[in-house]
């Protein structure tokens, strides 16, 4: 955004509670890498430049990919600010910090979609004596004590944390809700490929049926390893995961998991099959059929044919509870009135219903790669196209 | 070929207009869909019960069925019942068929699929050792449901079990029957 608001000579600055890529740098466990490849890392005017286009960056090469940015684009970023309240200021906005004000016309929410960890209502009722950790606290296996982990949530992370985790000799269990599942390659290209080129990542917000549900998508189980394999349910059950459905509740000392495992793997497994049949459809069209692998389907997800329905946490059986049930925004410090009754930010493709404010990086904001490093860049066009109309300095029309 | 053409040629009965309405009406105001189900239940003799439902109450105001509609229910003669009715059991897995059976039509009609046929069978595998506390590791109820969908309708075999596999996910019976539910039982 701090590019697109400099190529149109808007005064601007950019405040960061941290240093620059603070929660790549802090927030984040140790084998990490992005979930896509580095051909698909680029900002505007930036792109990764390495000898290695289709592998997946650490977390430091994360920092210094965004650090880099940073300096390319000549940011005007001070660090180690900490916003704490944003309000409504006559024609624009007021914006305390821990080393003083500012008063802007326009403002950008870019602090992201990750920053709490979201655990569900129940987690205060988990027995004295089970260790509970987020995502955001946990850095490697080393950090659990021995025994037993129930793991909960399917998602990129919760699969990611669950195989770590259950090869450091911890047994994982492994609770299963609505996930979505996709292989790493298909027909020899990496999936973020063929969703790039056949345009499933370019969908627009507002060309989509039901733009409610398509925000609140799982996201995909897919782990970045150089040696591009493919993370789902059945390459933990191989291992030794055990898998149960969604953790529902817990009864005095009782863990109970819903009876819908098999439903929400065959719903993942279908919807699947309906992406590798759009890529099917795409290649033939293109003519691309001579150039890759044969089309080939994979493995329905393995359930057993019971799986456990509760677990009774006082038996010592599990140890640490990790609650991989992902994410929200924290918008504790907006003191504007434009959330909804779930706190969440009402706001049409990141223009949010206060003038002059915006929002970048949320899922599926303006198109399905928004909250992915590559999608801020058609994101932050559009937006600092609208933002420049508002403050006047706009010479082209503003997307509605 | 437009959608519009596909939905008037698609009709399974459910008017998905009004549904999708109602879907935005209470996204609006969901103090309106909060609704309470009820039944009476009477016992006659031995294990024969009668229970009726009319009244429910939602979008705000008590509301009544067109009718009051009464379920018999009772045991089968080899536990030396007089099979007035069908079991309490047999009761759960007609809801639960019924439930996702409207959900398949529904869904259906939604994505375009003509159904021309859907049925159901439902198995529920019961110890009663459980009931009779036989033995206390066996739980009271089933130890499992199996659905049998056999639908037969203008879509392919992945598209139908995409429809069942949804009808779940919306389903209240599914959701009640797989998760926990607290239930409190008073004497007044």
């Amino acid at each position: 955004m701090s590019r697109c608001l400099s190529d149109r000579a808007i005064d601007h600055v950019v405040l960061d509670r941290g240093e620059v890529a603070n929660s790549w740098r802090n927030e984040r466990w140790d084998s990490l890498r992005l979930l896509t490849p580095n051909w698909q890392s680029r900002l505007p005017g930036y792109h990764y430049d390495g000898d290695d286009p289709d592998g997946f960056m650490t977390m430091s090469e994360v920092i210094a990919f965004i650090s880099n940015y940073a300096k390319f684009v000549s940011a005007p970023v001070h660090t180690n600010v900490a916003v704490t309240s944003v309000r409504q200021n006559g024609e624009g906005y007021q914006v305390l910090t821990d080393e003083g004000a500012w008063n802007c016309r326009a403002l950008v929410l870019a602090s992201g979609a990750f920053s709490i960890a979201h655990v569900p209502r129940f987690a205060d009722a988990v027995p004295a004596g089970i260790t509970t950790i987020t995502p955001k606290e946990y850095r490697n296996p080393g950090q659990l004590e021995p025994g037993g982990v129930l793991v909960v949530g399917a998602s990129a992370t919760g699969l990611q944390l669950a195989d770590e985790i259950h090869r450091s000799g911890r047994a994982v269990t492994l609770a299963v809700g609505e996930h979505v599942r996709l292989p790493r390659v298909y027909r020899g290209r990496d999936i973020q490929w063929w969703m790039h080129v056949c345009g499933v990542l370019d969908e627009r917000y507002d060309e989509v049926d039901d733009i409610v549900r398509a925000r609140n998508v799982p996201s995909p189980q897919l782990v970045g390893t150089p040696e591009r394999i493919s993370m789902d349910l059945n390459a933990l059950t191989d291992i030794g995961v055990k898998l149960v459905g969604k953790f529902a509740g817990i009864n005095g000392s009782k863990a109970q998991f819903s009876g819908s495992l098999r439903n929400v793997c065959a719903l993942a497994d279908l919807k699947m099959c309906r992406l590798l049949d759009t890529i099917d459809e795409w290649a033939t069209e293109m003519g691309m059929d001579g150039e890759c692998e044969a089309p080939h389907r994979f493995a329905p997800t393995e359930v057993e044919d019971a799986p456990a329905l509760e677990i009774d946490l006082s038996r010592g059986e599990i140890k640490t509870i990790l609650w991989a049930t992902g994410f929200r925004p924290d918008y504790s410090w907006l003191d504007v009135p434009v959330l909804d009754r779930r706190g969440g930010i009402r706001h049409d493709g990141g223009i949010v219903r206060a003038p002059g404010l915006y929002v970048l990086g949320l899922n599926f904001l303006r198109r399905r790669k928004s909250s992915f490093i590559h999608g801020a860049e058609d994101d932050a066009r559009d937006l600092s196209t609208h933002l420049a109309c508002y403050v006047g300095q706009g010479s082209t029309r503003a997307p509605h | 070929m437009t959608a519009t053409t596909i939905q008037t040629q698609v009709d399974n009965g459910v008017n998905v207009e009004a549904l999708l309405g109602a879907r935005e009406a209470l996204t609006e105001a969901p103090e309106g869909a909060k609704f309470t189900w009820r039944a009476k239940c009477k016992w006659v003799n031995g294990t024969h019960s009668n229970s009726t439902v009319q009244g429910f109450f939602g979008l705000g105001e008590e509301q009544q069925h067109k009718t009051e509609f009464t379920f018999d229910a009772d045991h089968p003669e080899i536990f030396a019942s007089e099979d007035n009715g069908a079991t309490p059991v047999e009761y759960v897995l007609v809801g639960l068929a019924s439930c996702l059976t409207a959900g398949v039509a529904a869904v259906a009609q939604h994505r375009n699929i003509q159904l021309r046929s859907v049925t159901a069978t439902l198995e529920g595998g019961m110890d009663l050792q459980g009931i009779l506390g036989i033995d206390s590791d066996v739980r009271n109820g089933f130890d499992g449901i199996k659905v049998t969908y056999d639908i037969d309708a203008d879509a392919s075999r992945d598209d139908i079990k995409a429809l069942v596999a949804q009808s779940q996910k919306r389903s209240a019976v599914f959701d009640i029957v797989t998760n926990p539910t607290n239930v409190t039982v008073e004497v007044k």
